[in-house]
């Protein structure tokens, strides 16, 4: 049964993340912490554009709700993380409920601007409201519960968090939901004359993306002590969805690996070099030129020769 | 008696160019009944006003009873409609088995499901419905690589997943060879009398028509010039001239 070997393999993933912080190294703590991150906040978005089958260049919105609303209740209101962060989260998907109800009216490119030109107002918001959100300045000096303060418990919190999110994807991308909507994005005609009100179920899609991107900017905010204004701006959406892309939109994993590859790459590129937008355009270019399903794509396609060349021999 | 399916002087145009002329059809429940025309008389448009794809200029369109004018497909769905499309709709990347799971799905209102496993449910009923139309040996392949004829089937047992009273074919045996056309035509007729269904079809071949049709409609430029039983379509003088003349009298 391919499930029992997924827990299994995930099982072994977490527990070998798990024993990260034993090798005494914070640089390599700090850094998985940040691709833990980026890899739920990508695997979020392919919700939207693996699974309903449309670009979403704003999903930066829902990662910054996220992030200033847990910064800011944690701080500002003194609330509780327990209560902060699901808040946060809420709110984000609330948000999302709302953006999307006008987004899912349309498709393609139009959807795509329209998600563009919503993120822009979010920015416009984190920019100016500055007596609640820092504006210019960001929002810093977040409070945290001790038991977060250090970087080790906090990798584990999110390690927990980021596990418990990615499960919930997870179900929700393999339920009949998550089938019924690769139908939509197959094929949205056929969907309808089956009874499936194609629209509700993008938004929908589109309403459960935002959520997990909000959890996804909680996490960051807290973990860099603050929240700023490039973080809702539209270049982070940009950022997410070449992750997206460079994992692959057509597996529910590829994403997870594109956020690893690429924020590893950008890390270890801005050590060697200030050029990362260049690399970055490198990137770019090999994903549309000769990985077109991504990293996992390229995968499957190397083990489907192998098999082949076996065959032969 | 009453009419299961009742079509009151639809008209739809595109541009200026009247698609569908003033149509009028009563179906009765348990009626096999053809619309032909050649290609470009309008059976397409006809469907599609029908089934909520597209919304007439005017007219009316009653399924037992209710008013299916501005519905959309999903709800018309519901009433009890199913169809097949003329051009191929399928899901091509999804397998020839979750194509007609995930119709499954949608008929129980399951795809609001966010918990259980797409994959686990209905799999009796998705073998069953692959196994009428004959594509149980491949359920597990790539709906989009089957072949045409294939295709076709597996469009018929996603339709069927609905469980309608009412199947709507738009030409069911578009781009078959002569030998798939029998096999369709004869399975078509098979499962619509064993389960009792009501069956409106498009066709361009006559032969078909004649093999499963209890009545017949001719449309020509978007209008019905003859509508009964197939011996008297066949010898109407309007239709032998408008259809089966261009067609060298083969029927």
């Amino acid at each position: 049964m391919p499930q029992r070997r997924t827990l299994v393999a995930s099982a072994i993933v977490v527990l070998l993340l798990a024993l990260l912080p034993l090798s005494g190294s914070r640089y390599a703590v700090d850094l998985a912490t940040e691709v833990l991150i980026y890899a739920l906040f990508a695997l979020s978005l392919n919700v939207v554009i693996g699974f309903t089958g449309n670009i979403s260049f704003g999903h930066a919105a829902y990662f910054a709700i996220g992030g200033y609303a847990c910064a800011i209740l944690l701080t500002t209101y003194d609330w509780p993380l327990a209560v902060s962060l699901p808040a946060a989260v809420v709110l984000a998907g609330l948000v999302a409920a709302a953006v999307g109800y006008f987004c899912v009216r349309l498709t393609q490119i139009y959807f795509a601007m329209l998600t563009l030109a919503f993120a822009m107002l979010v920015w416009g918001v984190a920019f100016k409201w500055k007596e609640v959100t820092g504006g210019d300045d960001g929002f810093t000096g977040i409070k945290l519960p001790a038991m977060l303060a250090h970087h080790v418990g906090y990798f584990y919190f999110t390690l927990a968090v980021v596990a418990a999110g990615v499960a919930a994807l997870w179900v929700i991308c393999h339920s009949a939901f998550g089938l019924t909507l690769v139908a939509v994005r197959e094929n949205a005609v056929r969907a309808g004359f089956i009874g499936v009100d194609t629209r509700r179920m993008r938004w929908a899609a589109f309403t459960v993306a935002g959520t997990f991107g909000g959890l996804a900017g909680a996490l960051f905010g807290m973990y860099h002590r603050g929240m700023y204004i490039e973080n809702a701006f539209w270049t982070e959406s940009a950022n997410v969805l070449i992750m997206v892309l460079l994992g692959g939109i057509y597996s529910f994993v590829g994403p997870i690996f594109g956020a690893a590859a690429l924020h590893l790459l950008q890390t270890f590129t801005n050590q060697y070099t200030p050029y990362w937008p260049t690399v970055l355009g490198l990137i770019l270019l090999v994903i549309v030129l000769v990985l077109p399903d991504g990293l996992i794509g390229l995968a499957a396609r190397f083990k489907a020769h192998r098999g082949a060349r076996r065959g032969r021999t | 008696m009453t009419a299961m399916l009742s079509i009151a002087g639809l008209w739809k145009s595109f541009a200026g160019f009247v698609a569908t002329r003033d149509v009028s059809l009563d179906l009765a429940a348990g009626e096999l009944h053809a619309v032909i025309g050649p290609n470009g008389a309008g059976k397409t448009t006809f469907f599609n006003l029908i089934t909520g794809h597209l919304r007439p200029d005017k007219g009316a369109v009653s399924f037992e009873g209710r008013d299916l004018i501005g519905l959309p497909p999903q709800k018309i769905v519901r009433l009890g409609i199913a169809r097949s499309f003329q051009r191929i709709n399928i899901y091509p990347r999804l397998t020839v088995f979750e194509n007609v799971q995930v119709a499954l799905i949608a008929h129980e209102g399951q795809q609001w499901n966010l918990f259980r496993p797409g994959r686990s449910l209905h799999r009796e009923g998705t073998a069953e419905l692959l196994e009428l139309v004959g594509l149980a040996a491949e359920a597990a392949e790539t709906a989009g690589e089957l072949s045409y004829g294939k295709q076709k089937q597996l469009e018929l047992a996603i339709a069927l997943a609905s469980q309608p009273r009412l199947l709507l074919l738009d030409e069911p045996t578009a781009g078959m060879s002569p030998q798939e056309t029998a096999a369709t035509i004869a399975s078509v007729r098979d499962i619509v009398k064993a389960r009792g269904l009501t069956l409106l079809f498009t066709e361009h071949d006559m032969a078909v028509v004649f093999g499963i049709a209890e009545r017949i409609s001719v449309l020509h430029h978007g209008e019905i010039i003859a509508s009964g039983e197939p011996d008297t379509v066949r010898n109407d003088a309007e239709v032998r001239r408008v259809y089966l003349g261009e067609h060298g009298g083969h029927g």
